[in-house]
This record gives C-alpha cells, sequence and structure tokens, in this order.
C-alpha cells in the first residue's frame, strides 16, 4: 500500500551489472518505498532474476555501474550476509537442494542469526521447533519438512513453500519473490499469497516477480513494472498487469520503445 | 633387487610365526603353511603395482613389526569409553590378543542361544565342521601379500554364526584396542549367516596411544539364502598407524549386505572390499567415508562383482581431504555376461579442503552382459558455490555456511550408520573436524 510520508527503503540508480562480461542489466531505476508492493514483469531472459540476484548480493555478478541504497546503506558494500541481515530476502526461483543439511538445523540457524540482529533471544531447538510448526501451519505445510534435507526432492511448489516459511521465519523489510508463484498449485497460490499478505506492514515492503496476473489478484501491487534486456521500460498501476495478460509484451515495446523507468 | 629386500623385510615379519600352537582344524594349519609359502614367494607391493599406484608404503616397510603374545594389563574402567550402549555382546582384543575380561560373549546375554558370537581360537573346535567350508575360502591371498600375512598367523579374531531364521537383535561390536608401538596384529573376522538370519556386526579399530603400529586385518562374511549382514567398520586407529584391510563377501540368493566403513585414521590405510553376488536378487550397498587431514592417506578398494540375474548393488563412497592428505578411490564394477537385469549404481564424490590436498579416482565399470542398468561417476571439488550462496543470503555467515556444507557432506555416510550412538559419537568427529572458525 501506498503511504504518505513513508520512508525510502530502496533506490536504484542506473544499475549495470555483467556476467561472464555479458551485460544484463543495463541501467535499471527503481525506488521502493516502505509499505509498498512492486510487481516486476518482462519476458524471459529479460533480466528480472538476475537483479534479485544482484540485489541478494550474487557474486557471479559484476556491477559495473549505478548505486543501490537500502535503508540509507550502500548497498553494493555489503556481503550477502550483511544484505540478508540487514532485512533483504529473496525468495529464489529455483531454490537449491542442499543434501545432508538437515531442513530445521537450517532454519534455526537462520533464524537465530536475525534474533541477534534485532537483539532478541536465539530458540534453542525445542522452542524454535514450536514456532516453525506454527508457521508452517499458516501455510500448510506438513512437518515432515523438518527433518528432510533443505529442498532435497522437495517438489517445485513444496520448494516455494520452503522460500516462504524462511520469509516469514526472518521477517524481511525487503522481500524480493521471484517467480514464487510459479509451480504452486490454484490452492497453493492462496495460501501463499494470504502468508505474504499477512507479514506485509507499514514499515517493510515486497518486489514480486511474475508472469501472471493470478498471483497479483490476491496481493494487489501499487506498481507494476516491465523488464525489457536489462532495463525497466514500463511503469504503472495494478491495471498495467491486466493490459499486459490481454496484448502481451509486444505492445509494451511498441507503444514506449526506449523510455527509462520512475 | 626389490624382491631381495621385500623378502627380507617379510621373513622378518614371519618371526614367531612358527611357534603358533597347532589348530584343531586341520584345513587351518594347511592355510597357514601355504600362507608361509605364499610370503616367501611374493614381495612387498610399490607404486610400480598397478594395485598400488598412488599408495607409497614404503614407510611401512621401513619399521619391523611383531604380534605380541601377552596383552597390555587393561581395565574395563581403561575402555569403556569405547563402548556402545546397544551393542552388549561385545568382543575386545587388545593388540591383537582376546581380553575376556574386557567381553561379553553371547552366553552372558540373553539372545538365542545357538547363535555363536566367541574369539576364533577359543570357538574352533566346537565349530569344526560349521568353520571348515568358509575359512580362508573367500580370501584369496595368492597374490595379495597383506592377506597371505595374515594368513599366516590366522589364529585368533572373531567368529559370529547365526543360524538359519535366528534374527540377532543387539548389534555385536569387535572391538580392536592398539595400546603398544611396533605391534603387529592380525586379527581374522569370520560372520556365517544363515538362510534367513539377520545380524548387525560392527568392526571397531581404535587407540589407546599415538603409535606406530601396524593392524593387519581379514575379514570374512558368508551370506547364505535370505540373509541380512549389517557390516559396520570404522578404522579409528592413532594417526601414526599401518591399517591394512581385507574384507571378503559372498552373498547368495536374495539375501543383502549393506555396509558403512569409514577411515578416520592411520597414517596410511588401505581397505581392499570385495563383494561377490553370487546368486539371483542379491544386493549390496557398500557406502564409505574416508575424512582425513594432515599427512593421511586413506586407500578404498572395492570390488562388486555381478556374476548373477537380478542383483543389485548401490555405492557411494565419500572423501573430505583436508591439509596435505591424500584420498585414493579404485571401485570395480564388475558384470559378468550370466548377470542380466543387473541394477548397480556407484557414486565417488570428494571434496578437497585446501589446495595440497589430493585424491585418485578410479571408478571402473566392467559390463559383459547387455541387458543392464549401471550408472557410475565420481567427483572431486570444492564447496558448491550456489549452495553457499544459498545459506548466506539467508544470513549465514560464509564460515557457518561452509561449516554446515562441509559437516553435511561428511553426515549423508553417517546418517546411514544404524547404531544411534555410534552414530552420534561420529557426527560429533565429523563436526570437531570440520569446523572451522
Ligand atoms: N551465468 C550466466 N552466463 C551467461 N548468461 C547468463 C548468466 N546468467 C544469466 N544469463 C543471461 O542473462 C539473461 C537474463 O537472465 P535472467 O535469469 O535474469 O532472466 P529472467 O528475466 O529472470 O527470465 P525468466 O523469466 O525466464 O526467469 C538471460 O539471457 C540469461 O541467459
Ligand atoms: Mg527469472
Amino acid at each position: 500500500m501506498i503511504y504518505q510520508e513513508s520512508k525510502t527503503l530502496l533506490e536504484v540508480r542506473g544499475l549495470c551489472a555483467t556476467v561472464n562480461g555479458i551485460e544484463i542489466l543495463k541501467g535499471i531505476n527503481l525506488t521502493v518505498k516502505s509499505g509498498e508492493v512492486h510487481a516486476i514483469m518482462g519476458t524471459n531472459g529479460s533480466g528480472k532474476s538476475t537483479f534479485a540476484k544482484v540485489l541478494a548480493g550474487h557474486t557471479a555478478y559484476e556491477i559495473t555501474g549505478g548505486t543501490v541504497v537500502f535503508e540509507g546503506k550502500n548497498l553494493l558494500d555489503l556481503a550477502p550476509e550483511e544484505r540478508a541481515r540487514a532485512g533483504i530476502f529473496l525468495g529464489f526461483q529455483y531454490p537449491i537442494e542442499i543434501p545432508g543439511v538437515a531442513n530445521n538445523q537450517f532454519l534455526r540457524l537462520a533464524y537465530n542469526t536475525a534474533q541477534v540482529q534485532r537483539n532478541k533471544d536465539e530458540l534453542d531447538p525445542l522452542e524454535f521447533d514450536d514456532l516453525v510448526r506454527e508457521k508452517m501451519k499458516l501455510l500448510k505445510m506438513n512437518p515432515d519438512f523438518l527433518d528432510r534435507s533443505v529442498n532435497e526432492d522437495f517438489s517445485g511448489g513444496e520448494k516455494k513453500r520452503n522460500e516462504i516459511l524462511q520469509m516469514a521465519l526472518l521477517d524481511p523489510r525487503l522481500a524480493i519473490l521471484d517467480e514464487t508463484d510459479s509451480g504452486l498449485d490454484i490452492d497453493a497460490v492462496r495460501i501463499v499469497a494470504n502468508g505474504i499478505n499477512q507479514l506485509a506492514k507499514k514499515d517493510n515492503a515486497t518486489i514480486l516477480i511474475t508472469h501472471y496476473q493470478r498471483m497479483l489478484n490476491y496481493i494487489v501491487p501499487d506498481y507494476v513494472h516491465v523488464m525489457e534486456s536489462g532495463r525497466i521500460v514500463k511503469t504503472g498501476g495494478k491495471e498495467l498487469a491486466l493490459d499486459l495478460e490481454s496484448h502481451g509484451y509486444d505492445w509494451v515495446s511498441v507503444e514506449q520503445p526506449a523510455t527509462v523507468g520512475t | 633387487m626389490s624382491v631381495v629386500t621385500g623378502n627380507s623385510y617379510l621373513k622378518n615379519l614371519l618371526h614367531g610365526q612358527s611357534q603358533l600352537a597347532t589348530s584343531p582344524l586341520e584345513k587351518l594349519n594347511r592355510l597357514r603353511a601355504n600362507a608361509v609359502d605364499r610370503v616367501s614367494a611374493l614381495r612387498m607391493p610399490n607404486i610400480h603395482d598397478e594395485e598400488w599406484r598412488f599408495t607409497d608404503i614404503s614407510p611401512l616397510t621401513k619399521m619391523s613389526f611383531q604380534p605380541i603374545r601377552i596383552a597390555s594389563p587393561l581395565q574395563v574402567s581403561d575402555v569403556e569409553h569405547f563402548y556402545l550402549s546397544e551393542a552388549v555382546t561385545r568382543l575386545v582384543f587388545v593388540d591383537g590378543v582376546y581380553a575376556p575380561h574386557l567381553s561379553t560373549q553371547l552366553s552372558d546375554t540373553s539372545e538365542d542361544s545357538s547363535v555363536v558370537v566367541s574369539n576364533l581360537s577359543a570357538a574352533t573346535s566346537e565349530n569344526l565342521a560349521t568353520i571348515e567350508p568358509y575359512l580362508g575360502h573367500h580370501t584369496e591371498f595368492q597374490d595379495n601379500v597383506f592377506a597371505a600375512l595374515n594368513t599366516t598367523f590366522l589364529h585368533e579374531g572373531a567368529l559370529i554364526i547365526v543360524p538359519r531364521n535366528v534374527s540377532v537383535e543387539m548389534p555385536v561390536h569387535l572391538l580392536f584396542i592398539a595400546t603398544q608401538k611396533e605391534v603387529a596384529s592380525y586379527p581374522r573376522c569370520l560372520l556365517i549367516s544363515g538362510s534367513g538370519s539377520a545380524v548387525t556386526v560392527l568392526e571397531d579399530y581404535v587407540a589407546l596411544q599415538e603409535e606406530a603400529y601396524v593392524t593387519n586385518t581379514v575379514a570374512e562374511i558368508v551370506l547364505a539364502d535370505n540373509a541380512i549382514v549389517n557390516h559396520i567398520r570404522i578404522q579409528r586407529d592413532s594417526n601414526q598407524a599401518f591399517h591394512i584391510a581385507n574384507c571378503a563377501v559372498s552373498l547368495a540368493r536374495e539375501s543383502r549386505y549393506q555396509s558403512v566403513s569409514v577411515a578416520l585414521g592411520a597414517r596410511i590405510s588401505r581397505y581392499n572390499l570385495n563383494v561377490l553376488l553370487a546368486d539371483e536378487g542379491a544386493e549390496c550397498t557398500a557406502d564409505g567415508l574416508a575424512l582425513i587431514s594432515n599427512r593421511q592417506l586413506a586407500d578404498t578398494h572395492t570390488c562388486i562383482d555381478h556374476t548373477k540375474p537380478h542383483c543389485t548393488s548401490r555405492q557411494l563412497h565419500k572423501c573430505i581431504v583436508d591439509d596435505a592428505a591424500h584420498a585414493v578411490f579404485n571401485g570395480k564394477i564388475m558384470v559378468r555376461p550370466d548377470a542380466q537385469l543387473t541394477d548397480s549404481s556407484q557414486s565417488n564424490r570428494n571434496l578437497l579442503l585446501t589446495s595440497k590436498a589430493r585424491v585418485d579416482t578410479k571408478p571402473q565399470l566392467e559390463i559383459f552382459a547387455d541387458d543392464v542398468k549401471c550408472a557410475h561417476g565420481a567427483t572431486v571439488g570444492q564447496l558448491d558455490n550456489e549452495e553457499i550462496f544459498y545459506l548466506k543470503s539467508r544470513g549465514l555467515s560464509e564460515v557457518t555456511a561452509r561449516n554446515l556444507l562441509t559437516y553435511a557432506f561428511g553426515a549423508e555416510i553417517i546418517d546411514r550408520i544404524p547404531i544411534a550412538s555410534l552414530k552420534f559419537q561420529l557426527e560429533q568427529t565429523v563436526l570437531e573436524r570440520t569446523q572451522r572458525s
């Protein structure tokens, strides 16, 4: 939701990034204020996931230009774990499987790291177990997933729910959810969307990367951005997503060939 | 010529062999005599031998080792920290010598009285007919000087006989404790599992002192139709020690052999595991972990031989190599012409923690049947960057992420050990050895 006088959480200016010398991000501008929900849409390969991973600090990408300020701090100076502790959360498009690392152990480590950051007490395994089961209930997740290795042999939808479970535990300031809706069945979209809505507050913000209106029926975006070849080429309100759904991306490119976003 | 030096070294090792008491089992006396002949004809292997290409055992040949007759006077309190709560039946050997006062034989527990769990020398005469067909039958020593040496000294070790359709509930703990330097011990284990029987056996090599000694062991495991054997093998010898082991397993129809072997200790260790899937429907799982550091060398050679149709084998062997340590894996899967519908998979994964750490891996698949499903592969590398990034993106520090992943790499094998307290112990060991600060 857009609040008057809410403060800027994230300020991206002219962000350029390359991978193996190939330029992928070519000058992204984006401002996210607290309380807002932004949707980023765009064709396959336009750079959405790259943008998300660059914000989370993935080292495979080299930043070749621009600035990113998060709550007054220069985000690009921070290591991935420092960004996470500062309140950035990336829900991965393709969450990786980590054989041998028990999900509950991993979740507790992550949760306790966040607790330390917030100057709160760490939870022991028993206390944490109560908490995590509570959160899993909201997401209608089977507690059996706690004893399994992180994402190992989880179905596509189960991996996405596990991402949202992590988000619920970490309670981030800025959640970047990369195609969290893909792979979810109809009920799961609603459940996950409810979960995300419950976490949305006045002092945090969400960036949803998606291809479909489906998710946006539940989580109403304040802004919709269209990405194209490493840039945001159009920004509008929630109706833009509906227009895209009926007209496709060609319509954007034709109407507004090389505009820079916000 | 090296043959001459080799022989004089070997001759020296045989010192005292002729004083072994004659066994009531005539076959055993013949085996020893044969083995003495073989030892005289063979030489110590060196890196020019294909089977020993990556494992230089010359440090072993620079020292002399002799068996001892009288065990160190250990008390229960000296060794009980090695005991496992689940394993009530326990045979303890100190420097190769059976220690009855530290052991709990099966007859002392409430398990089925038809089961034999005893030290070999004491139980031989009562079980002559049962032992006769199997002892020495499965371990080839014609060209294997270490198996031959073990056979020359064959007189003590563990004998386990599980009659048909008997399931031994509790695991059997074979505990080999080393206490002195320059001692050679030659334990022999013989496990005969009758049709439809089930048993879990833990072979556990430990040390009370950081000394140089040599353990040269041979285990023979025979599974009749439908038998199930869980075999856990933990080698936690002193870091100065030499550990050479041969294990031969033979599986009859529909039987199942499941093993986990863990190598943590020894300066140089070599484990040869030969599994013969001798009849239809036999299944084997042979998992392993070598976790080594400093200048340790751990060599695992396995051969899984599919001779008949419908057999299954699964193998996951992992090495975590730290400092300037060196791991060797040579895993052969043989699928004979008769072995149609074989289902076999083998994977060797190696984690090198430093740039000086080294691994030599050689998975070998030899297939002579046409309707089979075989998968094998080996990886050597560092931790996966995407996995590290995932953990860091949740706020875990670089060090924590690395520690967690390294631990997980080893824990995957430890988790397959079916004895809870041992699993817990080893998890702690893996944790201690893989954590950086
Ligand atoms: N490591 C890499 N090496 C080479 N090219 C890469 C690499 N990573 C990404 N790219 C390229 O960068 C472009 C943007 O990829 P990205 O994953 O950001 O797209 P996306 O917008 O998320 O697409 P989708 O909608 O399919 O998820 C693609 O053309 C991709 O092939
Ligand atoms: Mg993407």
